[in-house]
């Protein structure tokens, strides 16, 4: 199904950010016969790289299933899905496991921090999962950890901290292993004005500071400030991307 | 990974402790109860452990165990005797008695009545006295359980008489004999007081026992014996089995221990299996968010096995020594368990039985971990 995308009047030329992820034409369902639902319907989205994408839209509209997509978790039944120049709707599982370590950081609205473990301990989780030495993950984590302003937070289980640092400490876990596609999941949602900005503002330092590509769901319309671009959806479909300039607002800053 | 795995076990520490009491339960009692169902088949077969010059046993054809004898003509001995083969054969008598203990109770013994000339047929092992001593009119040898029960609160000693059916008595010698199936205290004494104290009849011979000459197979010549004399006989070895079969047989007692064995695999399982699927059940989440950021089935698959093997080793390990040291203390103190072990093989076996009852206790949650959604954390 083919999606009219009305795109704001000042685009970021395509060429100054590569596109790190396109999707053409998605589809997917779910359920079978008469409760087969179609949540993505022909969606096409863009992500560039040193970019925060937001993707919003009202509860139902297919932002989890197009994020999971992007992010090798489902599959797709047509449509292209390219991410950082890999066709993942044509890899394995087993595959697309590795790809998923080695390129993508996650952060989740519960946090799903391991609550037997420490901060730093759940941090150096894709470090340890990639083979790494758990003396070494922890050392990488704990850096970052501090960088996040977690400095004699990391020995903390997750219990033990607020909701902010809880959500910092997953921020770590999913920039740890320098991953080029970040992939976020409503992550203010659980926290309070305040904590969701502090949190945004470091998502957007540490995680752009690299080139790294943010994808952003979310219904928090407080941040949508740290957006530079805000992708609509509606129904399966990608309905409007809005540029908001912020992109280029840093990159005026960074020039003077 | 597995680093991260066994943290995530230690730190919920309720749960490491009801897995670990599960398999340490399950453990204590299949080793306990597997032990002392062994303990005694061993006592069915103590009497025929215990006579060692001997390796041929030669007895009425309907007898099936060293426990229920059928007499013998006293002429039998001599026909044994006379098959070529048999370095020797003496007659060894084998019944039960009342005795009254010092304290007026009366307790079961078993009496076992060896050859008057040569004395074959006591256990090796004096504690107090010596063989010789049961030379000595109305001499007895006890063991030491049965001296206990005889005298409670004494320590054990010499020249103590009792009563055995209205006939004096001495304890001459204090043996170290094997505990029996029948009964705690076991009498040795000389075949001729023997058929005195129970007083039975004409024909007492409960056995022959014999010893087949150098370099000539027990087993062809208690073949040999058979064949000549029309009795039973057969070599040590084999009565000992017999003896073990027939409680095997027609006793309850496989029955009874192997309930309580299965019982306690099934308990294991349940406490184990409940509550390891509960650990996983409330780290789903955490599991299916490694599987998003990319940990695959196999490593996850991994974490859980190290997690069940952790469990199942320390489990293991204390039901093990609990169970030890069960053994170790009742086998000492309490007369009534003495020969109760904990065999090597006993702890092999319920370790394998660990391994089951750990393994089919993950099974389930093996498998949740195994089919969780990854995309089941993105819903909120």
């Amino acid at each position: 199904m083919a999606t009219q995308i009305e795109h704001s009047p000042e685009p970021v030329p395509a060429e100054e950010h590569p596109l790190t992820v396109r999707c053409r034409g998605v589809e997917k369902s779910f359920g079978e016969g008469q409760t087969k639902i179609r949540v993505l319907r022909g969606t096409d989205f863009d992500a560039r790289a040193g970019e925060m994408t937001f993707l919003v839209g009202p509860s139902g509209c297919g932002k989890t299933t197009l994020i999971s997509v992007i992010g090798g978790i489902l599959s797709c039944e047509s449509g292209e899905v390219d991410v950082l120049g890999s066709q993942l709707n044509r890899m394995r599982n087993s595959r697309l496991a590795d790809f998923r370590l080695a390129n993508f950081g996650f952060i989740f609205q519960q946090f799903n921090l391991l609550p037997a473990l420490s901060a730093a301990e759940n941090a150096s989780i894709p470090l340890v999962a990639r083979g790494e030495s758990t003396r070494k993950a922890e050392r990488a984590a704990t850096e970052l950890l501090q960088k996040l302003g977690l400095d004699g937070h990391t020995h903390k289980t997750p219990a033990q901290l607020s909701g902010g640092q809880q959500q910092r400490v997953a921020i770590a876990r999913a920039l740890v292993h320098q991953p080029k596609l970040l992939i976020c999941d409503e992550p203010t949602a659980s926290l309070d004005a305040a904590s969701g900005r502090t949190v945004m503002e470091l998502l957007r330092d540490v995680a752009l500071e690299e080139q790294r590509s943010v994808i952003v769901v979310t219904h928090d319309n407080r941040i949508f400030d740290f957006a530079d671009r805000i992708a609509h959806m509606a129904d399966g479909v990608i309905s409007k991307v809005e540029d908001t300039n912020q992109h280029k607002t840093r990159q005026r800053a960074g020039e003077e | 990974m597995i680093t991260t795995a066994l943290r995530m076990l230690l730190g919920d520490k309720t749960k490491l402790l009801g897995l670990i009491f599960g398999v340490a339960f399950s453990t204590l009692l299949i080793c306990q109860q597997v032990s002392i169902f062994f303990g005694l088949l061993g006592r069915a077969s103590s009497v025929v452990n215990d006579v060692r010059e001997a390796n041929v046993w030669v007895m009425d054809p309907s007898v099936k165990t060293i426990d229920a004898p059928f007499p013998l003509r006293d002429t039998e001995l001599g026909r044994v005797r006379g098959v070529e083969g048999v370095a020797w054969a003496v007659p060894f008598f084998k019944s039960t008695v009342q005795v009254r203990t010092r304290g007026g109770n009366l307790e079961t013994a078993i009496i076992l009545g060896i050859d008057d000339a040569t004395l074959v047929g006591v256990p090796d092992t004096f504690i107090m006295g010596s063989i010789e001593d049961l030379a000595q009119p109305d001499a007895i040898a006890v063991n030491p359980a049965g001296f206990r029960l005889l005298f409670p609160g004494s320590e054990l000693d010499l020249g103590r008489t009792i009563e055995i059916n209205d006939r004096r008595a001495k304890i001459v010698a204090i043996v170290d004999a094997s505990p029996a199936f029948a009964a705690n205290l076991s009498i040795f004494t000389r075949y001729s007081l023997a058929t005195q104290y129970t007083n039975n009849g004409r024909n007492q011979l409960s056995f022959v026992i014999a010893k087949s000459a150098d370099g000539e197979d027990p087993e062809a010549v208690a073949a040999a014996i058979a064949q000549q004399t029309g009795l039973k006989s057969v070599t040590s070895d084999q009565f000992r089995i017999e003896s073990i079969m027939y409680i095997l047989a027609n006793t309850g007692i496989p029955v009874s221990f192997g309930t309580v064995v299965i019982l306690g695999a099934i308990i294991g399982v349940a406490i184990v299996g409940l509550t390891f699927n509960q650990f996983i059940m409330e780290n789903l989440k955490q599991y299916a968010a490694l599987k998003a950021i990319g940990v695959k089935n196999t490593r996850l698959l991994a974490m859980t096995v190290a997690q069940a093997t952790f469990v199942g080793v320390i489990g293991y390990g204390l039901g093990l020594g609990a169970a030890a040291a069960f053994f170790s203390n009742t086998s000492r103190k309490v007369d009534a368990l003495r020969g109760f072990y904990l065999l090597p093989e006993v702890a092999i076996g319920v370790a394998i039985a660990a391994v089951v009852i750990v393994f089919l206790s993950t099974l389930l949650s093996m498998r949740r971990v195994l089919v969780v959604d990854p995309a089941t954390v993105f819903r909120g």
